[in-house]
Formats: structure tokens, sequence, C-alpha cells
């Protein structure tokens, strides 16, 4: 093949440095765990005081991992500002994910949420306070009391940089346990056995190129989300959901990747975050008319209604010539009615964001808004104790042995067709607690491993040496540009099946096109477009799987809004949909399991699906 | 006899002049310190040009821009783009900032790019920051307490909270540390503002109890008091934070004890 000739070794022949093998370097650990943010860092540290031999690795230093940029806050029904009940909780959630949610997982991390929070705060994070010194709680999208009758007061905040609070206070916790970081190491691929367990992780040092092969009893992927497959979206640079990639290239399935949220305010333009915690705090959201127009579309929650009902009506109002600007092509955000006080002291980091992205001084004029790519309700489908699953010989609930997802790379899935804010922050700390305890249930200390499979590293080298000799025609940068904007513009937040099939079609292209890239630095010191390369080849995977997996689903919940089926349809598809990709062979398979339709305890009841109305 | 210059191998060259972008008619010049450990030759400043009308902002636009259209061996950290990670530090226009925050409309002429200064360079824009995230993990960033935990939170006056106002916020970017001369001098024993930022935070918590033993392992004539308010650090934090504060505050509580 005149491609594969293109893009193979620099010799044409195994991959090599500087003309022999890749040298590597063997690590041993209990558990190794990819990723050093919010999910991440309190695994890390559940499994060292387990007593575990723990390796934390990640591609950036700890605090630099997109938790930190996490604003408004965690959602914890700590009842510090009114009553508050975590079957509340509970109820807001099952609503917010359409239904999708399972519900088992779902009541576990709501009734664990105030004692992690509660943890958080005995670590050291500087939460905002009341006037009697407890943790200060705001109101937030979907938050209700009395199963939806009131306005709830649940989320924890720390002003509006509660991400950052937070991450910086696990990564304390983790020196606390001397954690072994290797920071700076960038995760190529699992390494799977015959048996269908994972037994490690290959990596490359970013600093000097030498490859690192850890060997592990337990591997976990707390990666995160994959914002960047789209054009605009308030994630980093590095949300390319590597883990994700790595879980489809092993063989594994993504769950749910058709529910992508769009954030309602991300800075027009630039596409920065603005909280949700503006509008708990009394912003609101204009058209060109000057109307607030929530009040149309969520009678009773108005401008706190759930995060897609707010994109949509936004998308609505610019769709029917009301938009805002020159364009009229987006939204306004009014903060200039609230104390100034109240911005100084509780959205300190926004008022900030808007006057350097924006050119906006909140105390006076609105800030421009859109509805902009945020988070991944779908990722790597687990169970409530972080055990990755999948649907193997009947089973819907099979489990990978050795393999473990958290946070925004997870599915488990509690936040199903759509995530509430602030249930994000407390996925984290809750799902990391419990994969650091089912760890210490599962592994020994110190527990001697069989030999790695003499092919440990054969999928991660190829794939690495392939793409370090690239030599197509097409630059990394040209192809990510399509495969964004494609995603941007064929599977937005609202969607039909014409459009779709043309997404499909024009991803797939993409995808194909990996086969003709082209990188021009050969170096092994911090090569930054060879590691962009190999960022953009998990983006392009998900990317298809997300929206080969949105083609299918015929009906709309959630954050998938399909306007040739606006309905949901619980009848046929109350199921979570399962997508595979053949890497080679560039093919994607979709099955699905069942939503689990029971509770973890019999003190609450399955809460029955209903119209969701807000 | 005292040498002043760079050492020979460090010394920049005149680097490689990149082409125009052709048709474009709102062009800015950029040039850009460039090092490659691979090829062992002098660091060496490239000359690049922007299309202006086709870039976002902020100086981050342009490098990425550079990045993705001109020359993809330039080589930087970045991740959030809005001033919140800390990664894309570095020497813009002569003074340490985020390459995300930092708005070309306010740089004349030419947009000078180094590595932040007084470190070691991996690579172009990349410095080795092995150093400085020690010297954090050595002020111990975490709650110390002694008290029984209480079932639920400890409580904090809202007075309480707003002492760590202007201190927790702190990014760990290292554009203050890498700014201080004395930190250039001696960076090898001296903490820095950055890292006494941090201790000073945990010091003033009114959570934290061990505060005795905090200063006790600051109570050195390197770690802190190396910092002649020479007031570089306050004068460029992107956040607008005041590391020279801090430690004038640390001072005080150590007289303060011994009185």
């Amino acid at each position: 093949m005149a491609n594969s000739a293109a893009n193979g070794a620099g010799n044409g022949k195994a991959p090599s440095y500087n003309g022999s093998a890749y040298p590597i370097t063997d690590h041993t650990f209990d558990v190794v765990i990819v990723g050093a943010g919010g999910a991440g860092l309190r695994a890390t540290v559940g499994c060292s005081q387990a007593g575990l031999r723990t390796a934390c690795i990640s591609k950036v230093f700890p605090t630099r991992s997109h938790t930190v940029a996490a604003q408004g806050g965690i959602a914890a029904s700590l009842g510090n500002m009114s009553p508050d009940d975590w079957r509340w909780h509970m109820y807001d959630t099952v609503k917010g994910s359409d239904w999708l949610g399972d519900q088992d997982s779902i009541e576990y991390l709501v009734r664990n949420a105030p004692a992690a929070v509660y943890e958080l705060e005995h670590w050291g994070v500087p939460f905002s306070r009341t006037e009697d010194g407890k943790i200060y709680q705001r109101p937030f999208g979907g938050m209700t009391t009395e199963f939806g009758k009131g306005t709830a007061q649940r989320t924890c905040a720390a002003a509006d940089r509660t991400g950052h609070a937070m991450l910086h206070t696990l990564y304390g916790q983790a020196l606390r346990n001397n954690t072994e970081f290797f920071i700076e190491y960038f995760a190529i691929d699992l390494i799977m056995d015959q048996d269908g367990r994972c037994r490690g992780v290959v990596c490359i040092k970013m600093d000097d190129g030498t490859i690192h092969r850890f060997r592990s009893n337990l591997t976990i992927l707390a990666t995160g989300g994959y914002g960047r497959a789209y054009f605009s979206a308030t994630s980093a640079h590095t949300c390319t959901g590597d883990g994700n990639a790595m879980a489809l290239r092993a063989g594994l399935a993504l769950e749910d990747m058709e529910f992508v949220q769009f954030h309602p305010t991300g800075i027009y333009g630039s596409g920065c975050l603005i909280t949700e915690g503006a509008r708990g705090e009394g912003g609101y959201v204009t058209n060109s008319e000057g109307e607030r127009f929530m009040e149309r579309y969520a009678p009773s929650a108005k401008d706190l209604a759930s995060r897609d009902v707010v994109s949509r009506a936004m998308t609505i109002e610019i769709r029917e010539g009301r938009g805002v600007g020159s364009k009229k092509d987006h939204i306004f955000l009014h903060l200039e009615h609230l104390d100034p006080k109240v911005l100084h002291e509780r959205l300190p980091g926004i008022s900030e964001s808007a006057r350097i992205f924006a050119g906006v001084d909140v105390n006076k004029e609105p800030i421009p808004i859109l509805p902009t790519v945020h988070y991944n309700m779908g990722g790597i489908p687990t169970n409530y104790h972080g055990e990755v699953v999948t649907k193997k010989n009947g089973d819907p609930d099979a489990i990978i042995p050795g393999l473990m997802a958290l946070g925004e790379a997870a599915c488990v899935s509690v936040h199903g067709a759509n995530r509430l804010g602030s249930n994000s922050l407390v996925d984290l700390v809750v799902f990391g607690r419990a994969a650091g305890l089912r760890a210490a249930e599962l592994i020994k200390p110190g527990e001697k491993q069989a030999d790695l499979p003499k092919d440990s590293a054969d999928l991660a080298l190829s794939r690495l040496d392939r793409f370090r000799w690239a030599k197509g025609g097409t630059p990394t940068a040209e192809l990510r540009a399509r495969m964004q904007g494609t995603m941007q513009s064929n599977c937005a937040v609202f969607r039909t099946g014409e459009v779709l099939e043309e997404g499909s079609k024009l991803i797939h292209d993409v995808w194909g096109g990996v086969q003709d890239i082209a990188i021009t630095d050969r170096s092994l010191i911090w090569n930054s477009d060879l590691i962009e390369t190999l960022e953009f080849d998990n983006l392009i995977i998900q990317a298809v799987v997300t929206m080969d997996s949105a083609v299918q689903r015929k009906e709309s919940r959630g954050a998938h809004a399909r306007e040739d089926f606006p309905n949901r349809d619980d009848k046929e598809w109350m199921k979570h949909t399962l997508a595979w990709a053949d890497d080679e062979n560039r093919k994607v398979t979709i099955d699905s399991r069942p939503v689990h339709t029971y509770t973890m305890t019999n003190e609450i009841s399955y809460i029955e699906p209903k119209a969701r109305v807000y | 006899m005292v040498e002043f210059a760079l050492p020979k191998n460090s010394r920049p060259t005149a680097g490689k002049m990149w082409p125009k972008p052709a048709g474009a008619k709102n062009v800015r010049e950029f040039r850009i310190y460039r090092w490659n450990p691979d090829d062992g030759q002098n660091p060496r400043i490239d000359t690049y040009f922007v299309n202006m009308d086709d870039c976002g902002p902020m100086v981050l636009d342009a490098i990425l821009w550079i990045k993705n259209k001109v020359d993809p061996t330039l080589t930087f950290r970045r991740s959030c783009r809005e001033g919140i990670c800390g990664s894309c530090a570095m020497n813009i226009d002569g003074a340490n900032t985020l390459a995300c925050t930092k708005d070309m409309g306010t740089i004349k002429g030419t947009v000078s790019i180094y590595p932040l200064p007084h470190m070691p360079v991996v690579k172009d824009l990349v410095p080795d920051l092995t150093r400085f995230y020690a010297q954090h993990a050595s002020i111990e960033p975490w709650l110390k307490t002694v008290t029984p935990q209480p079932e639920k939170e400890w409580r904090q006056s809202h007075e309480d909270r707003l002492k760590l106002d202007g201190l927790y916020e702190c990014i760990l970017c290292a554009c203050c540390s890498t700014s201080c001369p004395s930190y250039w001098w001696n960076g090898d024993r001296y903490l820095g503002p950055a890292v006494l930022l941090q201790a000073y935070r945990w010091l003033i918590d009114s959570r934290d109890e061990a505060t005795g033993e905090r200063l006790d392992n600051l109570e050195d004539p390197f770690r802190l008091y190396r910092c002649h308010t020479i007031m570089n650090c306050a004068k460029t934090c992107p956040k607008g934070l005041n590391p020279a504060k801090a430690i004038a505050e640390i001072k005080n509580m150590m007289v303060a004890r011994q009185s």
C-alpha cells in the first residue's frame, strides 16, 4: 500500500530508535493511575492510603489538569443554607439525566457526596463561608428541593474557582501521601493480555523521548473528556480523551457517546467558560428584544433550568432572528444588576475572564455568550466501583479485570443524557474514592504479577513510530481543523438524520485521512508535534463513534436533540448505546445495554420516568 | 574574573526568517527564542509573520497560529487558554506572563518571546520546572491539624476566610519566581515568591494548626530571607497577586513569635 509506505517506519522495518529497537524502561506497581485531575488524584490518594504501591502518570503537571478550570462548585446535600436531602439530589440527577442515568450509581453518588465534600474541607479546600462559618452553597441549574418543588442551594463553592481550589488541595494530599508521580509522561496504549485482562500501560516520557512500560495489577483511566473534538469548546487544549481512545483500541466499547453537553454560557468568540453559578447568583439571559426568554421555555426554573434546556432555548432564539450583536448570532448574560460586592466576592474569576476575553465590565454591561461544548456524558462504561464493564456473551455488566475508569472519561452512568452543573466535581471525588476502596478489596500490596505478554509494547510502539515518521500530505493541524469543523456543524445542539448522515460520511473521511498525515518534528525531546498527532488520532476515533452513536439514536433525550424525532421514546430507546471502533479497518459497531432501572438500596425506590419539564 | 556574558553555547544566534503569509494585509512580526537539544546548535531567534486577520487577540493565539500554519516544530506548553492552569508562562515583550491572557494589542511593534528567564531550557519555550515544584512540595502544602476532625466541616468565619483571598488563587505558573533577581542568583536555596506565597496561604489559614512547625521550616537565611523586596513578583503576576506582601507577612510572623 502506497499510504502505509509513506507512513511506515523510517527504514520501512520495525519500530526503531536511531536504527535500533526503542529502549524500554520497565516499572511494576500495584496500581497505575493515568491522569492527575480530580478523579485521578483522589484515586491516587485512596490507593496510596490503602498501602498499595501507586503510580500516577500525567501528560501535564497535576495542577494544570482541566479540573482546575471548574468554577461554580460541587453538589452535595449538606443543607447549610436550607433543609436538603440526598433523595432530592437523587431525583434532580435522575431527571437531569432524562432517565438515562443508572439509578444504583446515582444513589451511590448522592449519598456519598456530603462525606466527600467534608473530606475535601478537612484537607484544606478554601470554601467560601456562610455567616456562621459553614461551607457556602449556591443555587445551580436543575437542583431543587422536595422533588422539583423549590430551588435548592446545594452547590458548595470556593468563590468561582472551586475546581482550582480542589485540584490544588488534592495535589497537596497526594504529596502528603508520597505519591510517585510520572509527570509529562504521555500514555500511548494499554497492555491487554489474551484473557482480556488489562496489565498496564505504555508511555513516552516527553522530556527525553524514552519509552516506559508500566506493569500493574490495576490500571485506572482518569483521562477526562474529549471536548477538543469540536471547534469551540470550554475544554482545554489537552482535553483529548486519551483514555477513551486507548479503551477503543483495546477493543472495548464506549457508552452513550452521542451525549455531548453544550454549556449555555461560553464567552462568544473565545469559548471560555462563564460559570452557571453566575445565574445561580441571580444572573439571567436576554435576546435582542431585551426579553428574559427563559421564562417562556422553563416557566418554573427559568434561567436555572438544566443546561441542555437553556442551550436549546438560546439556539432557537438566535435561529428565529432574536440573537444579539451585529450578526445577531449570540445572547447576552446580565450580571450588572447584581451587588458589586457579590460579584467581587463570589464571581471574581468570571469577572476577570469577561474583562480579558470579552472586554466587558460585568458591573456595567452584559457578557456576550453562546452555547459551547463543555462536557462528555459518554465514556468508558463502568459500575459504581469504577470497574470497567462491557457487554460480553449476553452479560451487559461483564467486568474487564484489571481496568477502571473515572471522572469524565467514565460513563458510570450518573449523568445519563445530560449532566447537572456541579455534579461533575462530586463525581470525581466520590468515584475516585470508590476506586481506592475497591482497589483495596481486589488486590494485595506487592502481590506478584505474571510476566507481560511478549508483544505488550507492540501496539503502542508501532503507533508511535508510524506517526513519528509520518510523511503524508496533510499536516495534523489541517486534519484536526476538518474534524473540529465537522463536529461543530454536524453534531451540534440540534440534530437531524440528514445532517448526521452527512456528518458521519465527512468524519469517516477525516478518519481515513489519518493514513496521509504528516508531521514535521522528528526529534524525541518534547516533540509536541508528535504528541499533538497522537492526541488527534485519539480525538478522531472518538469523534467518529460520537457521530455514529448520534446517527443511530432516533429519539430526543437530554443533550441529544433530534428534530426529526423530537420526543423521548422510552419504549425503544431507554438503553445505553455501546460503540466499538476498529481502528485498522475504520469501522464502527453499535450495540446497546440496558439502563439499570433499580436503585442501590431499599431506602429509595426507582424513580419512574415522566415528562421532563422545568 | 567575573563573567557577565552568557556562556558561549547559550548565546542566541540570528535564526531563520520564516516567509510572510501570502496575501495577508495585516501582518505582525514575532521574534521567538528557539533551542533544540538534538541539533547541537546554539539557541537562535527565529522571525515569524502572523496574519492578524486570521488570528485571535492573545499571544497564545499567535503562537498556535504559527505552530498550526507555519512551523509545527515550535514548542511550548499550553492547556486551558483562559489563565487558570498556568502552563503557558513565558517571557513576552520583556515581562513574564501567560501567553493566553496577554493581549497583543498591549504590545508595541514586534512581539518578542523567550522562555521564563534563568531556568534550564528543555526545548524552545519549555523550561524545566522540576526544582520549582520540589520547592513547592517542601513547604508541605496541605492542611495540618491535631484537633480531632469534626463530623462536618471545620468552622471558619467569613472574616478568616477572607484572609485567604489573594493567596489561594496562585496557579503555580512560576512567572513571579523567575522574575526575581534574588531567585536568579540563589534559586537553589531561596524558595522564591511563588512558593513563599503558598507557604503563607497555609500559615494564615485559621484551620491550620502547624504554624510553629511551618515557621521553623522557613527560618533560614536563604529559604525566606533572600527576599529583598525588589517587587518584580507583584509587578509581573498575571493573576494580580502580591507575593512580596505575603513574604513580608511571614517575616512579621517570625518577629512576632520572638517577642
